[in-house]
């Protein structure tokens, strides 16, 4: 299924340097970048609420958002109030938290393997958050006296959690290292475990619609997400950003390797422990919340590589806030483009994603 | 500062690489490190480096255990220029260098040139200045190595680790580099393959065969046609050069041609 396909991909070889040899990373390119991105996003989320099944000009957002942070405002509707700031903002809020974590996610896991093709469900998340989502979606398993979606997301982070305990204990040497190789096939391991798991629930479950209703949450989707999850997701989020920031020093040293990076002072051992275990753990809560929203997490670090080169200290935040963006218009599109109906926002995502790659690497590769 | 390492021994599972090696290296002294191919010497370079941990024995920098130096207090003191280096990443030559800033930043950004003046010396002391702004891997192995050892010297040690530095490099690229190297005044080891080499650039000579130490000295006195036998299995004569009165090792193994 899904969560194998994704895992088997991250074990090919890297193909890094072919992607983006040339890429220059001018000083400056980062701050103006950083500013584009950071004004591209704040237009996004006023302009994203806006839109919908009933459109609210953005002068309208505006004094709903004024009124609401307590500032003067004008007459504001309570019907305009409650779309904008009780469904959709904190649906955008949320996105945006859960598109900035995952490229985040994304961009330390590409690096800490120095694998181009490792995503954030590297370490067996969205297969073990599938074996919990399945079980409650086809099973029918209750959690804790829970139901819904609160059952849902608690069951998928469970089954995050319970993967990574196993990717971890079948990766970590007799040192207690966490070499990346291993790491990696442990994560392919568990995830095709989860994987056979999950395609036998639901083929065996008899119910006509679980295949549909399985599938649709391995796309993943924004829409339960009120300001109680979407506070959850923007403080992980935030969380997330300083505690890598903080290693982008670290993550720099593995450009020439492991050895290199230890004679530069990093402690590879804890270094590798925190961002693995880290990022796993930030990934786990997206998902707890969102599903197992692919490509985010694999492609925003490489458009963000392309255009303002390696380095950590713009790579990250730079990525944060692409990703933010592109997860803005993926959820404002899945739930605007087909009236009365979701897409899921996988789909969304990748079909956004992908072109914007192509053409990179396109310019890339005749720059080259 | 003195570099010394006092029986240490290290090893893989039931395998042992290194049996009880003891080494001195004085302070400003290049020592050079010679010995066939899996005697052990990039093994006792990472140990001394403080990258493994030895099984036994202690290696000391200064009045310190290496291996009980905070890893960043370490990198600061010892900088290693590896065997080999590789990146996939398109990293300029001025951002290689920079690398070696890492252990003397802190955690969060500070000004934006912070060690510019140390990148830019090192640079010019390898001689790369002109290179600043080239791709990495556009440049060639002896530039690479440049670059590598710009980046060591950034990180201001006290000690410089070489592992085999003038591999895949011409004659004078060889020489430039040992040059420099010299030049510098840094308590340095040097893992070497060529004698003639060694003989010209070491105050002193560590000859490591199958983990031990089997001869140790100033050149001339480590450097005879009997340990060249005995250590690499080759005849040899060990003369001076008439003209620059330099140590040369002159082989006349039947296995050549003629």
């Amino acid at each position: 299924m899904l969560q194998a396909t994704r895992a088997t991909r991250a074990t090919r070889p890297r193909t890094r340097a072919s992607l983006s040899r040339s890429a220059r990373s001018r000083p400056g390119t980062g701050l103006a970048a950083g500013a584009v991105l950071t004004a591209t996003l704040a237009v996004s989320i006023v302009v994203a609420v806006g839109i919908g099944s009933v459109t609210v000009p953005i002068g309208d957002v505006i004094d709903v958002v004024l009124r609401r942070l307590g500032l003067p405002a004008d007459g504001v509707t309570a019907i305009d109030d409650r779309i904008v700031w009780q469904l959709r903002m904190p649906r955008i809020l949320g996105a945006a938290a859960t598109g900035a974590g995952l490229a985040l996610a994304g961009a330390v896991l590409q690096s800490l393997t120095r694998n181009d093709l490792a995503d954030p469900y590297l370490l067996g998340i969205s297969g073990g958050a599938a074996v919990g989502a399945v079980s409650v979606i086809v099973l029918g398993v209750s959690v804790a006296g829970l139901v819904g979606g609160a059952a849902l997301g608690t069951a998928a982070f469970v089954g995050a959690l319970v993967a990574l305990v196993l990717v971890l204990a079948l990766a970590t040497g007799r040192t207690g290292d966490l070499p990346p190789a291993r790491t990696v096939l442990a994560g392919v391991a568990i995830g095709q475990v989860c994987a056979a798991y999950t395609s036998f629930a639901v083929m065996m479950s008899g119910q006509h619609d679980a295949a549909r209703r399985v599938l649709a949450w391995t796309m993943g989707s924004l829409a339960g997400v009120r300001w109680h999850s979407a506070t959850v997701l923007i403080v992980v989020a935030l969380v997330a950003l300083v505690g890598i920031i903080a290693h982008a020093g670290d993550l720099d040293a593995f450009a020439f390797g492991d050895a290199s990076a230890a004679s530069l002072g990093v402690s590879l051992r804890r270094t590798r422990w925190v961002l693995l275990v880290g990022t796993a753990l930030l990934t786990a809560c997206l998902v707890a919340y969102t599903g197992a929203i692919g490509f985010v997490g694999l492609v925003i670090p490489h458009v963000v590589r392309l255009v303002c080169g390696p380095l950590h200290r713009r790579l990250l935040p730079l990525s944060a806030l692409a990703g933010a963006v592109l997860m803005i218009w993926a959820d404002t599109a899945a739930r605007s483009l087909v009236e009365g109906q979701e897409i899921p926002i996988g789909v969304v995502t990748a079909v956004l994603g992908a072109p914007l790659f192509a053409y990179l690497l396109r310019r890339e590769s005749r720059s080259a | 500062m003195r570099l010394t390492a006092e029986g240490v021994s290290w090893g893989v599972r039931e395998r042992t690489i290194l049996d009880d090696v003891s080494l001195d290296c004085a302070p400003g002294t290049v020592t050079g490190l010679l010995g066939p191919n899996g005697s052990g010497k990039t093994s006792l370079l990472h140990v001394m480096a403080g990258l493994r941990r030895p099984g036994a024995g202690t290696v000391r920098l200064g009045p310190d255990d290496v291996h009980e130096l905070r890893t960043r207090v370490r990198a600061q003191r010892i900088a290693v220029l590896e065997q080999h280096s590789s990146t996939s990443l398109p990293l300029t030559v001025r951002q290689v260098v920079e690398l070696g800033r890492i252990p003397h930043r802190g955690r969060w950004p500070a000004s934006r040139d912070e060690g510019a003046a140390e990148v830019a010396e090192a640079m010019r002391l390898s001689g790369i200045t002109h290179l600043a702004d080239r791709d990495w891997h556009t440049l060639s192995g002896g530039e690479r190595q440049r670059v590598q050892l710009a980046r060591a010297l950034t990180q201001q040690p006290a000690v410089l680790m070489l592992d085999e530095p003038t591999n895949h490099l011409d004659l004078s690229h060889q020489l430039d580099l040992l040059a420099a190297v010299r030049e510098l005044g840094l308590t340095t080891l040097a893992a070497l393959h060529d004698l003639d080499l060694a003989a010209a650039f070491c105050d002193r000579l560590v000859v490591l065969q199958d983990g031990r130490v089997a001869a140790a000295g100033p050149p001339e006195e480590v450097l005879t046609a009997e340990l060249v036998d005995r250590v690499y299995g080759v005849e040899a004569t060990v003369g001076r050069h008439e003209h620059s009165g330099r140590l040369h090792v002159v082989w006349h193994d039947a296995r050549a041609a003629r």
